[in-house]
């Protein structure tokens, strides 16, 4: 499976720099590597889900509770946790750092993920979640950082795209 | 055996946990009877209390959590119950009241109604300490006893679809949000 263990480690260990010490996590292709290094690091509790939303609860619990944590998750996933971004961690104004897989982008060959990849972008706009896209590794520790520290100075959800580019190696 | 009445009984040995509720009746009786800055009340995102008492509880296994959760409210998460019984916290005491009900949006009956068992799907998902409890006194014990336990524990008491005349309450969101996450991370509040 030709998704990139390098690149998943730089984001794995760009996280940790930013004390995330908990991870929620539902495997996709691309998360792979980064849901095994999560689970395989003494330092870090990785929380394995039965659906993404429930991931919005647990990164609000962890946060009450002084521990910063970030989601795991494939754009269907980040749908599927919608109403507990809008009306938990936005309602609750409360930091919340996705870390969203972008399958359906250009070079997509799976037909079923081309409606998500359409709509990802349009979708987090609308919530008015700020993000960016992570699409070359020299630039994902600082990226990453920037990214905490405007959840963390606004209260609010953000999220990163990880792209095909940066994941996947063929 | 009423909600409220339920949650009086065991007031006093709330004082010294975390306690998160659910939205609607729940909040608003809880406030009623004494708020307290170790009280968070999930107003919306329904569903979502469990995981939130689960994220809680894994940040800080030193702390006792009690989860307060309805029936309509886990039957939206029944995942979540898989996934609190897979890392099976043992600071976590996670209490359905079952009124068999969506009370608060009119009180449209829930799959309870017609015989689904939620502590019976508990148990199923793994949770290792399950009971369904139908008075007052079996639910001070239930509850008393898990709070020892130093196991996760689900406790599901049948309760009457009867809540308060209103839910909104003089208890701002952003307040109890700020006030609870001060509460749970100064370390010169009294704990466990």
């Amino acid at each position: 499976m030709p998704v990139s263990v390098a690149n998943s480690q730089l984001i794995f260990d760009a996280l940790k720099a930013c004390d995330v010490r908990l991870f929620s996590a539902l495997p996709e292709t691309w998360l792979v590597h980064l849901v095994r290094m999560a689970e395989d690091d003494p330092e870090t509790i990785l929380v394995r889900l039965a659906k993404e939303e429930e991931g919005v609860g647990i990164s609000m619990g962890a946060y009450f509770a002084g521990v910063k944590s970030a989601m795991l998750m494939q754009n269907h996933g980040f749908f599927a946790a919608i109403n507990g971004i809008i009306s938990g961690a936005q309602l609750y104004r409360v930091p919340l750092l996705m870390i969203i897989s972008h399958r359906g982008e250009f070079g997509e060959r799976d037909p079923w993920q081309t409606e998500g990849g359409i709509s990802t972008i349009r979708v987090l706009e609308a919530m008015g979640i700020p993000y960016d896209r992570l699409d070359d590794p020299a630039s994902i520790p600082h990226r990453i950082a920037k990214a905490q520290t405007l959840a963390e100075s606004a209260l609010r959800p953000v999220a990163l795209l990880l792209t095909r580019d940066l994941m996947w190696e063929e | 055996m009423l909600r409220i009445d339920a949650m009086r009984a065991v007031y006093p040995q709330l004082e010294r946990c975390v306690v998160v509720t659910i939205m609607g009746a729940v909040a608003a009786e809880l406030q009623s009877i004494g708020h307290r800055p170790n009280f968070f009340y999930l107003q919306h995102a329904m569903g979502l209390a469990s995981s939130l008492g689960l994220g809680i509880a894994l940040s800080r296994p030193e702390l006792k959590v009690v989860v307060f959760d309805g029936d309509a409210s886990i039957l939206m998460n029944l995942g979540g119950l898989t996934t609190l019984a897979r890392y099976k916290p043992k600071n976590l005491v996670h209490v359905v009241f079952d009124n068999e009900s969506l009370l608060s949006v009119g009180g449209f009956p829930s799959a309870t109604s017609t015989g689904s068992d939620l502590a019976g799907i508990a148990a199923a998902a793994g949770v290792p300490r399950t009971t369904t409890v139908g008075t007052i006194d079996a639910f001070d014990v239930a509850f008393n006893e898990a709070l020892h336990a130093d196991e996760l524990s689900t406790i599901v008491a049948k309760v009457k679809a009867q809540g308060p005349a209103k839910f909104v309450t003089d208890l701002s969101l952003l307040e109890n949000r700020f006030q609870f996450k001060r509460w749970l991370c100064d370390d010169t509040s009294a704990k466990v």
